[in-house]
């Protein structure tokens, strides 16, 4: 019942005006400039200098143009991150979190009481716990000698983290990242409603032909959003060096991983901003995407 | 001391929207002021514009004699309550009601003993330790009204008093809210967008569209004389019927029945002249049988309202110059009568009568339809045509609002 | 996936109410999902079970078993000289991150969604690209680089301000978020009785959105809590570590780690989050909030 209101965007309700609303922004901005902005520019220009953590290039650091750039796409090292980065997005976040959150929330959908809270806990649990925390248990869990899933299966001296160090961390990553979806699906299940459903069941529909005709439909915004976000994280975690720190030989040597060791333990300070940004430009072009998507998805609401 | 006076006032928005449009306004003293209008026209933006709480882009607004229209809120000594209340959650009702006079910085044990006696004068003792959230929507309201009063402004602000009410609770709170404003005597303006509820509670009303207002006026003369179709229109539970007419003579061609021309109108329109015939369902006498000077047609909706029923004719237009009153059609039950009119796209139009109870028609049955001497309008290009023009002197305390 | 998928293959059954077969898929469909319910639990529950056992376990292995109760392992963290003053460092860089967050984004967020700043559309989408796209590990080049000049090496000031900055824009977002369903009308209202921008803030303000406070603390404090690349960049000595950098240090420097002293830190350390959260979702409901972590 305020139409005349509603014409004027941002009523000033409190009077506090312009000056001082300015004044309010300051600080977070500053911070925000300094230490995200900032960051992020020097990124630019160190890719291009073969600036060194010491010796040489350290104090005199020169400008090498593309020099980075064409080393690192020519590195071996390099393109096998880069598609080890590749395998564990998609393992850990598109089907492992993506998919298992999903059924959860399914599966979960229309229970209530204790069932419910306890999976719901212990997914969320395995979501807050501190990183270098749940990176021990898994170590642990993995342990060649005494861990508890040989224990469990009856194969001592079976060695997953060694031998198969990706799927490790994948599945780790899973384990710890699920919870994000599950709340999304389950809070996007929460809005398709039972009637739908239920005449979709009235008609005859599987469980399966239920999914594909009414209940993705529906959802397709929270999965796309859903997929944009794991996916921009996963791509940046930095946990899987906790457990394997990119070993052995590099076969789990994620980006994050790569870039840690070839600028700060390597010193190759230059280099390693080359990558970052080849890193900074995946993650732009995954939330061009996404911001494209919600403002797609806020006109018609 | 506190009459409310707007010249020219005006308020566009950046975007280009014109809230207010060169708007003229006297409140008086003491008064109950309704805002009445559509949603968009600008009442609630006039509202706020007294209140400070959006800035005049021109023109003036006066409290008594103090230019306030460059004053900040705060300072105009005016309490607004808001149609959500904006009581707020995080303080018991004692503290909202003293709120005003902790900015006041009165003292925390006046402030707890005028919270104490407002709250009593509403009925709100029991109450005061209460936080909003744990009230009824009556008693927010009227823990609302006591936070305004009790820092003893000039002039109360009210928007959309009564619509976060359920319907029941709405009529009570009328009822409390007029005798209140009775016995405190303070300027009080309210918007509304329910020409009942500003029949009801107002001393007079401003009924405003698109920015401007339309008319100003006691309930009574608003309800019986619109000044202009819109106004017509928007008052009324049931709106004015607006028919097409023609001058002929001193008499008016009202489809095909001849009436006589208002009293106002006389000598005021010329011979063929093609106006509007403005006359309420509750100034129509509805008969079943013919009578001279009346519109007839058939019977085409019965809607119970109560005690009364809403009846609706469909009245054959002006083609023919002669009436269709034909003996026996009534008692038939045949449609044979108004078939004929009924075959002519021409102008048929629909009039609603309002039909005391037991004398309810059945759709179907022609009916005849006499106006009530001296209660039927002209209206000319929209405006009402009228001898004097349209009184627009302050008339405070006018007789009680009619029921629409 | 497999519960929900599994009991629909045997669609071969006509379909339609064909009275047994229903019943029979109904049951079966049950079946799938309890046990794919029970999967998931075991999953993710087996992880954790050694954090529940080791440190109550007498001689704590890396295996999960059933313990002989004893509370003597955590003795060992008084031993560590490190591990309860790391847990001080977490405590000293959460509060300090959350309370910065909180008071500069509640300012800003205020400001954006109350007053017409100019240009505030690209602002609000400049800041939505950033916080998604810089991240820590995708800048800890400069970041180290900027430290570097700032002399914030080795600074808890440092890390606190690093992280403050990363968590500023979404935690705007989430302010923001709050301040605009907050009506208007209380400021108003409390305008119209005269009090001052500044009173508004203290009266109305903050109380009314306090909630919306508290969660971005929570969330800002359960951040900088897991936070492990940040410290480990810029911290140098132990003596300023968090724990989450000494918890890394623990097993992974200096030959055999003592579980003892790991499975009690480990267990201290996670303590508080898992206590917040029970509090946060049973005070206020969990509400869910876009990527509340990280």
């Amino acid at each position: 019942m305020r139409p005349a209101t509603g014409a004027s965007p941002a009523p000033d309700a409190a009077g506090l005006g312009r000056a001082r609303a300015t004044g309010f922004l300051v600080p977070a901005m500053v911070l925000i400039l300094v230490f995200l902005v900032v960051p992020a520019a020097w990124t630019i220009y160190l890719g291009v200098t073969n600036y060194r953590l010491t010796g040489l290039a350290a104090a005199n650091p020169e400008i090498v143009g593309l020099d980075n750039y064409t080393q690192a796409l020519g590195d071996e090292r390099f393109r096998t991150s880069l598609l080890l980065t590749l395998q564990f997005v998609l393992g850990s976040a598109v089907i492992g979190q993506a998919g298992l959150g999903f059924a959860i929330a399914f599966a979960l959908r229309d229970r209530r009481g204790p069932l419910r809270r306890l999976v719901e806990g212990f997914v969320l649990l395995s979501w807050i716990l501190p990183s270098s925390v749940v990176a021990f248990l898994w170590i642990a869990l993995l342990d060649r000698d005494a861990g508890t899933l040989n224990a469990l299966l009856g194969i001592p001296g079976m060695a997953w983290l060694l031998d198969y160090p990706m799927l490790s961390i994948i599945i780790f990553n899973t384990w710890r990242g699920t919870a994000f979806s599950m709340m999304l699906y389950a809070a996007a299940l929460e809005n398709v409603p039972r009637s739908h459903l239920e005449t979709a069941r009235l008609a005859g529909a599987s469980t399966w032909q239920q999914l594909r005709d009414v209940v993705f439909p529906r959802i397709r915004g929270h999965v796309l959003t859903n997929l944009l976000l794991i996916s921009l994280w996963t791509f940046n975690d930095f946990a899987p060096f906790l457990i394997t720190a990119g070993g052995p030989e590099q076969r789990s040597e994620i980006l994050p991983v790569y870039v840690y060791k070839v600028a700060l333990s390597g010193g190759e300070l230059g280099f390693g901003a080359a990558i970052s940004f080849i890193m900074l430009l995946i993650n732009l072009v995954i939330a061009l995407v996404y911001l494209r998507m919600l403002g797609r998805r806020k006109e018609p609401a | 001391m506190s009459a409310i006076t707007m010249r020219e006032l005006t308020k566009v928005y950046p975007n280009g929207v014109r809230a207010l449009d060169a708007l003229d306004l006297e409140i008086a003293d003491g008064e109950f002021f309704a805002l009445l209008g559509p949603s968009g026209c600008g009442k609630t933006t006039l509202l706020r514009t007294i209140a400070g709480l959006e800035v005049a882009s021109g023109g003036s607004v006066h409290i008594g004699e103090r230019n306030v229209t460059n004053l900040p809120p705060g300072k105009r000594d005016v309490a607004m309550v808001f149609q959500d209340y904006a009581l707020f959650p995080h303080m018991t009702v004692q503290e909202n009601i003293a709120y005003p006079l902790r900015i006041k910085k009165v003292d925390r044990r006046a402030r707890a003993d005028k919270a104490a006696e407002t709250a009593d004068e509403l009925g709100l003792s029991a109450l005061l330790q209460r936080r909003p959230g744990q009230l009824s929507g009556g008693q927010q309201q009227r823990v609302a009204l006591a936070r305004a009063m009790a820092c003893h402004p000039q002039v109360f602000l009210l928007d959309e008093p009564l619509s976060n009410l359920d319907a029941r609770l709405r009529l009570e709170a009328r009822t409390f809210l007029k005798r209140l404003q009775r016995e405190l005597g303070v300027t009080t303006v309210f918007v509304t967008h329910d020409q009942a509820e500003a029949l009801a509670l107002a001393d007079r009303i401003a009924v405003m569209e698109g920015g401007r207002i339309r008319q100003v006026g006691t309930p009574t003369e608003v309800f019986r004389r619109p000044a202009n179709t819109f106004v017509a229109g928007f008052i009324g539970s049931t709106p004015m019927n607006l028919v097409d007419a023609r001058v002929d003579g001193d008499e008016l061609v009202v489809g095909r029945a001849r009436l006589p021309l208002p009293e106002d109108a006389r000598g005021q329109v010329g011979g063929g002249e093609r106006l509007v015939y403005g006359v309420r369902p509750e100034y129509l006498d509805y008969s079943p049988t013919p009578v001279p000077g009346a519109l007839s047609g058939q019977v085409v909706v019965v809607e119970n309202l109560g005690s009364v029923s809403l009846v609706s004719l469909d009245v054959p237009g002006d083609d023919a110059a002669e009436a269709p009153g034909d003996a026996g059609s009534t008692g038939d039950a045949g449609t044979t009568g108004a078939g004929g009119a009924a075959g002519d796209a021409g102008g048929r139009t629909s009039v609603q009568v309002v039909v005391a109870e037991g004398g309810e028609p059945t759709p179907g049955d022609t009916g005849w339809v006499v106006p009530r001497p001296g209660r039927s309008l002209l209206y000319r290009d929209g405006d009402l045509v009228t001898v004097a023009e349209a009184a627009s002197v302050p008339a405070p305390r006018a007789g009680a609002g009619v029921q629409g | 996936m497999t519960a929900t998928t599994a009991p629909s293959a045997p669609t071969t059954a006509p379909p339609g109410p064909t009275g047994p077969t229903v019943a029979v898929r109904h049951v079966l469909a049950q079946i799938g999902r309890y046990t794919f319910l029970c999967a998931v639990l075991g999953f993710f529950a087996l992880p954790l079970l050694w954090l529940a056992t080791a440190p109550f376990d007498d001689t704590p292995t890396v295996t999960a078993s059933l313990p002989q109760f004893t509370l003597d392992n955590f003795r060992a963290l008084l031993d560590n000289p490190y591990a309860l003053s790391s847990l001080l460092n977490s405590v000293y860089l959460a509060g300090g991150t959350a309370a910065l967050v909180v008071v500069f984004a509640a300012l800003a967020a205020y400001a954006l969604s109350r007053v017409r700043v100019p240009g505030r559309d690209a602002l609000l989408y400049g800041l939505l690209l950033l916080s998604s796209i810089v991240t820590g590990t995708a800048t800890m080049v400069p970041l180290f680089e900027l430290a570097f000049r700032l002399n914030l090496i080795d600074s808890r000031l440092g890390v606190i301000l690093i992280l403050s900055g990363g968590l500023l824009p979404a935690a705007i977002f989430i302010l923001k978020d709050f301040m605009d369903s907050t009506p208007t009308s209380y400021e108003e209202s409390a305008r119209v009785f005269g009090a001052s921008p500044l009173q508004i803030m203290r009266h109305i303000v903050v109380p009314v959105v306090r909630p919306g406070l508290a969660t971005v603390g929570v969330w800002a404090v359960a951040n900088v809590w897991g936070n492990f690349l940040v410290p480990f960049l810029l911290l140098r000595g132990p003596e300023k570590a968090p724990a989450a950098v000494i918890m890394y240090t623990l097993y992974t420097e200096g030959g055999q780690a003592d579980l003892r002293l790991l499975s009690t830190f480990s267990l201290l350390y996670s303590l508080p989050v898992a206590l917040m959260f029970v509090f946060v979702s049973s005070r206020y409901g969990f509400r869910f909030h876009g990527g509340i972590k990280r």
